[in-house]
């Protein structure tokens, strides 16, 4: 017989976002259990809302087959004393033994039965390992020093096999079949079924799953116009039992501050979604998210509303005292601000920063005066009351500020920018004058923590330093500036190699390029990464072509034939036309020489292109022609050519790198 | 409607009906209620505790000379400490809530992860911000590590911010527009410490003079932390006048950070000199009660 499962952890609220995880490992944990204890049976769903982890599992056996098997003890001849040790090490008796005729005589044998073990007790003794091996970013105990860890305190626990309670204990809390319900709208005690599970904790205010949560937010903000944002979305269906939307207003005077600070105090102090106007500009509205079937005088609305408004009037507060003293005024107060000990204040950065910025802006032809006059109050900024209380708007708050004081657009665009790109997926500063104090910042900051030996080990990187390398890598090709990058590197090998990962990081994990079209493009040079993005392209659009993977494995056969031959080329080693057989060497030659000039050409699809032609004369001339000739001047010659071939081939991708099937 | 001190009134009566023990709030300047000894050394060692009080709490940066109608240099807590936690604690805070005339059905809670952490008295646990209609309202920790040593009994730690709570009750946008009592406002009471501390905290307290008040005291206490080993009767030894210095010493950084004083460097230092403090005297504390 095969039994359902179910099982439900309630705890106090667990925040948001480690929820998810903790029901895959749970589900994960689980299944093991069923798997390692021969019970069959598989998780079938999970579902969490912030006060339950709950599981289900179908097709457990009640109990577990019984186990016959024959062990084989030692022979006969050793005696009775044996047979008695034997029997007793099975706990049996001598006279249960039975006796086995082999090719070396006879043996002593058992006929050992293991009951199978009901699920219920298998189960039930390892329920609590299971739960206290769900791994948390940061866990509690409860019930005294060294008592049992976890996220927050377990206050009940569900374990049904089919209608039976699975007994345990966790924490001092038994197992059994009372769940509860939403703290307000349900019941505190609740016997259910598995059967009925879900629909009680409905009937209780529990939205049971997480997707008929989001579901009840999507179809409630539907009729209003807001900003669609996912990640909040996620938030607040792990917050929440029962969600429920309201609109909510504030008063229109408050759209003369920025938008900016609006929507950050709304998203990130509130939870709340804002709205659009029809024209796409910030409405004088919000939507709150309540924990709570409905609103119906309106209470949790204009508790909203009264909170919003002190919150609004909090950042005017700010504004209106940040106004009384310039940014450019502000950045001699940087000095008292410290960017890393060993690095100095963000007034030392400051000026190195402008001072990178105005070479860069030199290399790339950009307006020189406006980038430094950026780079000179981007920082500033850090010193204003805004930036103290919404530190996510740092560079934003400084570029409007410097908009509000009369910096022109170029100056205060780049300020505004110069923190993009904020995550791989947005986009980078939106002018050039951005880019380059962008790029300064962060070149800035990875010399300098290489340079005092703060280099990102495993997990840790504390200065976010891997964002900074893929935020400069991503600035360079969607900006496409024509600059060098080792030029930018410098010469130390630890951050070259640093870059070296964030460039292969972007083109494969970012632009979805092959990863070994990306090794065979950056292992013929990635020093101008617009370079390489033009590279890759084209040998991504030529890959699928007929003659382009035989040529590739060709190449990888040339190159393990010169590897072998130990061939190192003369100098100035030209292919001596007179020893050329005629026929396929001749012939292959012939179109080499052909081709090379297209093979050079930066328009790097015709390149290619021209490049996979040559695969036939290639393909013929490994049929019929024998590399390593008797003749030592022949072979000399033949394995010139191919090295010819081959490094002139290889400028835009080392092809030799593909892998071909 | 209930005043600003009736809610207190009624807040205070809630928990004294659960076993609280009601004291008035310490007398040393502190920047929470949980710096209070009755919180930060009771809840060491094994023995329960419930203890409940107001608190004004000096957050010297937070002062806005009046103007803010949110910010407050020196705002009152209402600290509950429960030690050990009670397991339907959560029921319990609740309840005080509905106790005060917030009719829950009626609103929105929301309990959104916020865990606390104080450097300065090597103090931390997890918990709650409270939201009650988008408000934070409370904050709820269940304390793991105090003075640097992990707990025996895990307390609750509640703690109402009643200014914004009782601007809730009242409906009113400013905390000045409190109702106090009737007929007198929160701006009447309280408006010139916001404003004169706010000129003291952020113009005129003098650096070096705080710092020379910071070594006092830092000294002070260091000295009292030695004397210990070769004190005859540890029963009458004075580590609860260690502590008043350790709360000095936390105040003055307070009031230095406020001036601007101590760069971000310094900082982690400094904060360390107050955590050594703080340690000290709450193995001190531990050692006199064992």
């Amino acid at each position: 017989m095969s039994i359902p499962f179910l099982l439900e952890i309630g705890t106090e609220e667990i925040p948001d976002w480690m929820i998810v995880p903790a029901l895959n490992q749970l589900q994960n944990l689980f299944q093991e259990l069923l798997d390692g204890n021969r019970l069959e049976g598989r998780v079938t769903s999970s579902d969490a809302t912030p006060r339950r982890l709950v599981l289900r599992a179908e097709g457990i056996l009640e109990k577990q087959q019984d186990i016959e098997e024959l062990v084989v003890g030692p022979p006969k001849s050793a005696g009775a004393q044996a047979a008695d040790r034997f029997a007793r090490k099975n706990n049996t008796t001598v006279d249960q033994l039975t006796t086995q005729i082999t090719a070396k005589g006879e043996y002593f044998s058992f006929n050992r039965k293991t009951p199978g073990l009901p699920a219920s007790e298998l189960i039930g003794s390892a329920m609590p390992g299971i739960v206290a091996k769900i791994q948390w970013p940061k866990a509690m105990y409860w019930t005294g020093k060294g008592g049992f860890r976890f996220i927050r305190p377990i206050r009940w626990l569900v374990a049904l096999l089919g209608d039976q309670v699975v007994p345990f204990e966790i924490a001092g809390v038994k197992s059994g079949n009372l769940t509860r319900g939403h703290r307000r709208l349900g019941k505190s005690e609740i016997p259910i079924t598995i059967a009925n599970y879900e629909q009680s904790l409905a009937e209780n205010g529990v939205v049971l799953s997480a997707e008929a949560r989001r579901k009840r937010i999507e179809d409630g903000i539907r009729e209003f116009h807001v900003k669609s944002d996912a990640e909040l979305l996620h938030t607040l269906v792990y917050i929440t039992e029962c969600p429920t939307p309201i609109l909510g207003s504030f008063d229109r005077e408050y759209l003369t501050l920025p938008h900016e600070v609006l929507v950050t105090v709304m998203r990130h102090h509130q939870k709340y979604f804002s709205v659009l106007d029809a024209a796409g500009g910030l409405a004088p509205n919000f939507v709150a998210v309540m924990n709570t079937s409905a609103d119906p005088e309106g209470l949790v609305r204009q508790g909203n509303e009264r909170v919003l408004r002190a919150r609004f009037n909090d950042a005017r507060f700010f504004y209106d005292v940040d106004q009384h003293k310039t940014l450019a005024d502000r950045v001699p107060d940087l000095a008292h601000v410290t960017f890393q000990a060993k690095l100095g204040s963000y007034l030392a950065k400051t000026e190195r920063i402008t001072a990178l910025a105005g070479s860069l802006a030199d290399l790339v032809g950009a307006d020189r005066a406006a980038i430094e006059r950026a780079a000179t109050l981007c920082k500033a900024d850090l010193t204003t009351e805004m930036v103290k209380e919404f530190t996510d708007l740092q560079g934003v708050v400084g570029g409007l500020y410097a908009k509000a004081q009369g910096e022109p657009e170029e100056v205060w665009k780049a300020i505004y920018d110069h923190y993009k790109p904020v995550s791989m997926d947005s986009p980078v500063p939106s002018t050039l004058s951005g880019q380059i104090v962008s790029l300064a910042d962060k070149l800035d900051t990875l010399r300098g923590a290489f340079q005092i030996g703060m280099v990102p080990t495993g997990s840790k990187d504390p200065f976010a330093l891997r964002r900074a390398a893929q935020g400069l890598v991503k600035i360079i090709v969607e900006g496409c500036l024509r600059l060098s990058l080792a030029q930018l590197i410098g010469n130390d090998p630890a951050l070259r190699d640093f870059i070296a990962d964030r460039v292969k990081y972007y083109f494969r994990e970012i632009r979805g390029f092959k990863y070994d079209e990306v090794n065979a493009v950056l292992a013929s040079g990635w020093d101008d990464l617009v370079d390489v993005q033009a590279r890759l392209s084209a040998l991504q659009a030529v890959r699928p072509t007929e003659n382009f993977e035989p040529l590739a494995a060709s190449f990888k056969r040339i190159a393990n034939i010169l590897k072998q031959a130990d061939f190192e080329p003369a100098a100035a080693a030209r292919v001596d036309t007179a020893l050329l057989e005629a026929g396929p060497e001749r012939e292959l030659y012939d179109e080499f020489d052909r081709i090379r000039e297209a093979a050079r050409s930066t328009e790097y699809v015709h390149a290619l292109d021209a490049i996979a032609s040559i695969r036939p004369n290639v393909d013929l001339f490994f049929d019929k022609v024998l590399v390593n000739a008797p003749d030592p001047n022949i072979r000399q010659n033949r394995l010139t050519m191919l090295h010819q071939l081959l490094t002139e081939f290889s400028t835009i991708a080392d092809f030799s790198e593909i892998v071909t099937q | 409607m209930d005043s600003f001190q009736e809610t207190i009134f009624k807040l205070k009566k809630y928990w004294s009906d659960r076993g609280a023990i009601i004291t008035e709030p310490y007398d040393v300047e502190v920047g929470a209620g949980t710096m209070a000894p009755e919180t930060f050394l009771r809840v060491l060692g094994p023995k329960p505790y419930r203890v409940a009080y107001v608190q004004p709490s000096r957050r010297p940066a937070d002062g806005r000379y009046g103007e803010n109608p949110n910010r407050l240099y020196k705002h009152q807590q209402l600290q509950v400490i429960l030690k050990p936690s009670p397991n339907d604690i959560i029921e319990q805070y609740l309840a005080s809530l509905e106790a005060i005339g917030i009719d829950l059905s009626k609103h929105d809670i929301k309990f959104e992860e916020d865990n606390w952490e104080a450097p300065t008295l090597g103090a931390w646990g997890v918990g709650w911000q409270v939201m009650l209609d988008g408000l934070e309202i409370t904050q709820f920790t269940y304390f793991q590590q105090c003075g640097g040593i992990d707990l025996d009994l895990v307390p609750a730690e509640l703690t109402y911010g009643l200014e914004r709570l009782v601007a809730f009750l009242q409906s009113v946008d400013s905390v000045y527009d409190i109702e106090w009592t009737p007929g007198v406002k929160y701006s009447e009471v309280r408006l010139a410490d916001e404003l004169q501390f706010s000129v003291y905290n952020f113009e005129m307290a003098d650096v070096p003079t705080l710092w020379q008040l910071f070594e006092l005291y830092e000294r002070e206490c260091q000295r009292l932390i030695d004397a210990w080993k070769d004190y005859p009767e540890k029963n009458r030894f004075p580590v609860l006048a260690a502590y008043d210095q350790v709360l000095k010493c936390s105040n003055l950084f307070n009031l230095l950070d406020s001036r601007g004083a101590i760069s971000v460097t310094e900082r982690v230092g400094v904060i360390g000199r107050v955590r050594k403090l703080a340690v000290g005297v709450a193995h001190l504390w531990l050692e006199q009660a064992a």
